[in-house]
């Protein structure tokens, strides 16, 4: 079949609506997209566990320990899922791995911040799991069947990710002023970077046409940026903390909030490997990897013994 | 079809049972070192909130598939016999239990 006929075959199949699976024919751009898009993603999940990890050992009870810990337990879980899906597209684990580690490969800018107080905490979980969720429930109905998957099973454990960030701020605004302007400074740092989780404005983020024409993404950067302005600043209100932008006031005829504008540079400079934690994420993630190495290769060379000895 | 080199660990694809009298139905992938390294780890990934009691793990080498670019032709034998379906037979008006 010529290329151009399996071209329209595959958009009328998109525009169908129906899943695209891994040993389908697929456009090499549409494959090479996703692969970029997935392994991201999953090494977002991955990065994602350090600022979190960072305060395990410091929660401020056991409780809040044992909830911390299942919670960056799931995001490792949620990195499987996201490699598995990438690699039915045909590319390698330890590929990805070695592109994130050598910084060819990029993830959520967002964790490149640090986590300064426990308050970060449970900014992290309202505002950053809170935006992740936006674009994940989007992600359920994209149109490759191993993402859309993934996603369907990341939606049901990020929920209990962004309660339980809200639900350690709810306490500290209900705590001592101490505690409370530590809530209001957490905010104060994660609102825009938050933001700029979704992205590029729409005018500058050349890509979107084509992902959305391909359903991978389903709604833009700026309809999802928006939607998630709309339902946490009354969840700010509602706990007594200020979100920090002047501009930001509810307009009655767009039914919207309006707001100000998001920091471009700093996102460029971040992105770019100039935020606040870039290096120290990046040593870590090596560091880890480095150092199971040895378990990798010994548990390869356990279970080939033990096969030897079963064939014997 | 992936990439997988002689340090990597193999590929196991996972099935799970939700509850006693369920198929065991495909949720997913992950590389282990041997079957029993794939089982826990298939425990700790896809089952932290109860949703099995009983896990498949199969290298995802050992698995064959039909091939999508035949599946017209494929199967198209099961399309044009409509009277394997019961609505093929009118029942006539007043028999019951049927
Ligand atoms: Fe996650
Ligand atoms: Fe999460």
């Amino acid at each position: 079949m010529p290329e151009s006929q399996q071209a329209a075959q595959f958009q009328a199949k998109v525009d169908a609506e129906q899943k695209i699976e891994p040993r389908d024919w697929m456009p090499a751009e549409y494959r090479q997209n996703l692969v970029r898009q997935i392994s991201q993603h999953a090494h977002s999940e991955i990065v994602g566990m350090l600022p979190e990890g960072n305060w395990i050992g410091r929660a401020p009870s056991l409780r809040r320990k044992a909830i911390l810990l299942a919670k960056v337990q799931d995001e490792a879980g949620h990195g499987l899922y996201l490699y598995s899906a990438a690699e039915t597209l045909g590319v390698g684990r330890d590929e990805m791995v070695s592109q994130l580690l050598s910084g060819k490969a990029k993830y959520s800018s967002i964790f490149n911040y640090p986590t300064l107080t426990w308050a970060d905490i449970g900014a992290i979980g309202w505002l950053v799991d809170g935006a992740a969720i936006m674009n994940q429930v989007m992600l359920c109905r994209t149109s490759y069947g191993p993402y859309a998957r993934a996603m369907v099973r990341i939606c049901k454990e990020e929920s209990f990710h962004q309660r339980q960030g809200y639900d350690i701020l709810v306490t500290l605004s209900k705590g001592t002023p101490e505690q409370k302007a530590m809530a209001q400074d957490a905010l104060n740092r994660w609102w825009w970077p938050s933001l700029m989780m979704f992205g590029p404005s729409d005018k500058d983020s050349p890509h979107s046409a084509q992902s959305m024409k391909w359903k991978i993404k389903r709604q833009s950067n700026d309809e999802l940026r928006q939607t998630f302005i709309d339902r946490t600043v009354p969840q700010a209100e509602f706990i007594g903390l200020q979100v920090p932008d002047p501009k930001l006031k509810w307009n009655e005829t767009i039914q919207h909030y309006d707001w100000g504008e998001i920091d471009w540079e700093e996102f460029n400079q971040v992105i770019r490997g100039n935020g606040p934690c870039n290096a120290e994420r990046m040593a870590a993630r090596r560091k880890a990897h480095a150092d199971g190495a040895w378990v990798r290769e010994a548990a390869l060379a356990h279970a080939g013994k033990k096969a030897k000895r079963s064939a014997a | 079809m992936s990439t997988t080199n002689e340090k990597d660990w193999p590929l196991w694809e996972i099935f799970i049972q939700s509850k006693r009298g369920l198929d065991h139905k495909h949720v997913g992938s992950l590389h282990a070192a041997d079957a029993r390294m794939a089982i826990e780890n298939a425990r700790d990934v896809y089952t932290r909130r109860g949703e099995g009691n009983s896990i498949w793990a199969v290298q995802a080498a050992d698995i064959h598939a039909s091939k999508p670019e035949d599946q017209g032709a494929f199967f198209d034998p099961a399309d044009d016999k409509v009277y394997r379906h019961p609505t093929f037979y009118p029942m006539p008006e007043g028999v019951k239990y049927m």
